[in-house]
């Protein structure tokens, strides 16, 4: 079972991103679990066509400590399994913490099951805290993905991440698998997340180009190889399915400082 | 060896560093300076406790007309229920709700998803069970992480049932010990209680005692003489204490300071805004009891209270003359180590002086460095980000101000009582005792080795070391469900209780297990 952590900017397609590449794996054959570590609870709705209702926590403060897990969990297209942590609403309670929670009361219910060929954890934003580590503490996952484009504060972050990374690379045996690019047609940016990818010591697994098919699916509650399996769109995911499936370079990033992050951006950026 | 070298010899350069400036040898005439309120060094198992039991536990704990809501987790509130001992008789209502403990009980999904609906209900719960008309609310940790805002729904709570609902934000982390809790406490009870009620006639000398929590009664025994001699107490801060007189002692002629470190915030700005000018007294020990109570008649200045002050102290000296002499007669020459919290370590002192008993250690856990060095320090006190974390409220005259004494007697007074003064407790000891702030489990070993004290009076974390070394050890903050030793019954009751201990048969009727395997 490999064990996958998708981390990013806020708002830069982590949750868009994770299903459709799902749904390249899902398609291939593999078996699934996606935890969605997002209190919006919006981490499934392509694969499921729609919100799950009843998220982890929700069903802990309302059942109780009684909560089996057919209530929590849902499958969707491609026989994925989808579980949404949640959280409490915007500026109460402790979010972070409802992470820890919730992956706890997964592993005791069971979810974690042998025949999962990939979990993975959709996790909010960047690493704003213990609680939202936790999906690389304690060995659960492994591997982690960083979804980025070539904007400034998508690179500041991912370079954040990484540093997070490296912390629990010693602790947890956790290592960075790769930025995915999932572009917003910026000046240079190929090259740029490319040269910001080696510096950090991995690779840009994939280039992922922007096309409003991905947004057309979304409308429809679904991901791209659902909605239009033949367009150039959905052989992307595929192509991003099977460089993670075959992915053998997984390293302890080496962040860069400020300067020479922002170096990089003038080189690329400017010179595009 | 010196003690001090002694303790000092077993630290590293570190710990050497920060410790050696908390520890000083008492030289008489000489100025000396002392570290305290810093940081505890983690591993030196030090006795404090923390800002949440500083705030709920001494100060507003215990008001008995009041409901005092712990918010969070249980052990806080369970933890800090009737520990101290502060007794308290039912109010006029038939109100007294020390005994009960009020929690939120905190669990998991409240920490996730907030704990703001499980305060409100318990607000409800308690309006319905018990209509008080004052509710208080105090943080725990986790409330302070998670950021629940407990001064809404407070506000909203007075809104909905028309009390007074007093939030207090004192989350154990903040501050280096309790008393950052005991200043957040001041400053709720001088913003929400003291001078919202202007009804009713206040006798003449009319009084307020702060700083005495009627640990065993002590509050009982003290406000007995003060009526005695003619005072009107308006308001105790806060043993048997309750809000609704709190709420009016803003307009009493003055303020008695009993524990200077967990109230002076209140004495000080009730002497700015209502202009009530306040008296360092101590109510512990014979001729601090006379001291006290001739500085009160001097202030009030009034003949037949002078004369009745001194009949008062007369009638009482004698009544408990034979007793006293008799536990002397038993407790001469012994010596004591002191380590209480931030005044007893000061006043006990006086009262042991009584017995003829030499105090050769003392120190507070949690005092500042005016309680060592007097107030006259308070200015050079360099602020660090502890107390910087912990508001400072700043009061300016209230349309109410009211000076009893005119300017040319109060200087007068001030210069003859020490008005708004305390010279703190090294000055109170003798050449040679050594003053120890922040007292660790290591160093208490080490003081009982080497200075070899035949009395220790401490609390409960380290009563048991001064046990285990064959010291006899009175707890100071809850007294081993004896006292009062306030005023002059207190007195004799503490020689009872220290011929008890010292000359109780205990020891030898023990027979400890290495004994055992000599004689077999």
């Amino acid at each position: 079972m490999r064990q996958v952590a998708i981390y990013g900017k806020g708002g830069i397609g982590k949750s868009t991103t994770t299903q459709n590449l799902n749904a390249g794996l899902g398609e291939m054959g593999k078996k699934i679990m996606i935890v969605g570590c997002d209190p919006k609870a919006d981490s499934t709705r392509l694969i499921l066509g729609g919100l799950a209702q009843d998220t982890v926590l929700d069903t802990l403060r309302e059942e109780g400590d009684d909560i089996d897990l057919e209530q929590v969990l849902k499958t969707g297209a491609f026989n994925i399994r989808c579980v949404e942590s949640g959280g409490p609403e915007p500026g109460v309670g402790c979010a972070g913490r409802g992470i820890i929670t919730s992956i706890t009361l997964l592993e005791r219910l069971g979810a974690y099951t042998e025949d999962l060929d990939y979990v993975f954890y959709d996790v909010l934003g960047d690493v704003v805290c213990g609680g939202f580590a936790m999906p690389i503490r304690e060995g659960k996952a492994r591997e982690i993905y960083i979804v980025c484009s070539g904007e400034m504060m998508a690179l500041y972050a991912a370079n954040n991440i990484s540093k997070g990374i490296r912390k629990y690379a010693a602790s947890g045996g956790v290592r960075l698998g790769g930025l995915i690019c999932n572009s917003r047609n910026v000046d240079g940016e190929a090259e740029l997340v490319s040269s910001v990818a080696k510096e950090l010591g991995t690779q840009m697994i994939h280039f992922v180009p922007r096309n409003n098919m991905v947004q057309r699916a979304e409308i429809n509650k679904k991901t791209v190889i659902q909605y239009d399996p033949n367009c150039d769109q959905a052989d992307e995911y595929r192509t991003l399915a099977k460089k993670i499936d075959a992915n053998d370079m997984f390293v302890v990033p080496t962040p860069l400082t400020q300067d020479r992050l922002e170096n990089l951006l003038m080189e690329h950026g400017l010179v595009a | 060896m010196d003690f001090k070298s002694a303790v000092l010899g077993k630290y590293n350069a570190r710990i050497y560093k920060n410790r050696k400036d908390h520890i000083l040898e008492v030289k008489e005439g000489l100025v000396q300076k002392i570290d305290a309120n810093t940081r505890a060094v983690p591993g030196l198992m030090t006795n404090r406790g923390c800002c949440y039991a500083g705030c709920k536990g001494v100060v507003v704990g215990p008001l008995k007309d009041t409901c005092v809501i712990t918010h969070g987790p249980i052990g806080c509130g369970f933890y800090s229920w009737g520990t101290r001992r502060n007794k308290a008789r039912p109010d006029a209502d038939g109100n007294n709700f020390i005994q009960y403990c009020f929690s939120t009980d905190m669990q998991e999904p409240d920490i996730v998803f907030g704990g703001e609906k499980k305060l409100k209900k318990a607000i409800d719960e308690v309006m319905a069970i018990f209509k008080p008309k004052r509710i208080m609310i105090c943080s725990t940790c986790p409330v302070g992480l998670i950021g629940d805002d407990i001064h809404a729904v407070a506000s909203q709570a007075e809104k909905d049932y028309g009390i007074t609902c007093v939030a207090f934000s004192c989350e154990g982390y903040k501050g280096v010990s309790q008393s950052a809790g005991h200043h957040i406490a001041n400053n709720g009870l001088m913003k929400k209680i003291i001078g919202t009620d202007d009804g009713g006639l206040l006798g003449p000398r009319s009084i307020n005692l702060l700083g005495e929590y009627n640990i065993g009664g002590d509050g009982w025994e003290t406000e007995r003489l003060l009526k005695k001699i003619g005072y009107h107490v308006v308001a105790v801060f806060t043993g048997d204490g309750s809000a609704a007189d709190i709420a009016r002692s803003h307009r009493a002629d003055l303020n008695l300071v009993q524990c200077h470190r967990s109230i002076n915030y209140v004495a000080e700005m009730m002497k700015t805004a209502f202009g009530v000018n306040w008296l360092k007294v101590n109510f512990i020990g014979l001729s601090s009891i006379a001291k006290s109570l001739r500085d009160m008649a001097t202030f009030f200045g009034d003949p037949e209270i002078i004369e009745r002050t001194e009949a008062v102290i007369d009638e009482e000296v004698k009544a408990v003359t034979p007793e006293m002499a008799a536990y002397k007669s038993r407790l001469q020459g012994k010596t004591a180590a002191i380590f209480v919290g931030g005044s007893r370590s000061h006043h006990y002192q006086d009262l042991l002086r009584d017995f003829g008993v030499k105090t050769v250690l003392a120190g507070y856990e949690f005092g500042h460095r005016d309680d060592y060095e007097g107030r006259e320090v308070i200015p050079d006190i360099k602020e660090d980000a502890d107390s910087k974390n912990i508001e400072n409220l700043t009061v300016s005259p209230d349309r109410r101000y009211r000076a009893f004494l005119s300017p040319e007697r109060y200087l007068e007074l001030k210069e003859a009582i020490g008005l708004e003064e305390y010279a703190g407790l090294i000055r109170a000891m003798a050449d040679g005792g050594w003053v120890v702030d922040d007292l660790n489990h290591f160093e208490t070993e080490e003081m009982i080795r080497l200075l070899k004290p035949d009395l220790f009076f401490s609390g409960i974390k380290d009563k048991f070391v001064a046990q285990k070394a064959g010291v006899v050890c009175r707890q100071l903050h809850s007294y081993d469900y004896s006292g009062p030793y306030a005023g002059y019954r207190g007195a004799a009751n503490f020689g009872r209780d220290l011929t008890m201990g010292l000359y109780a048969p205990a020891w030898r009727l023990v027979t400890p297990p290495w004994r055992e395997v000599e004689s077999a």
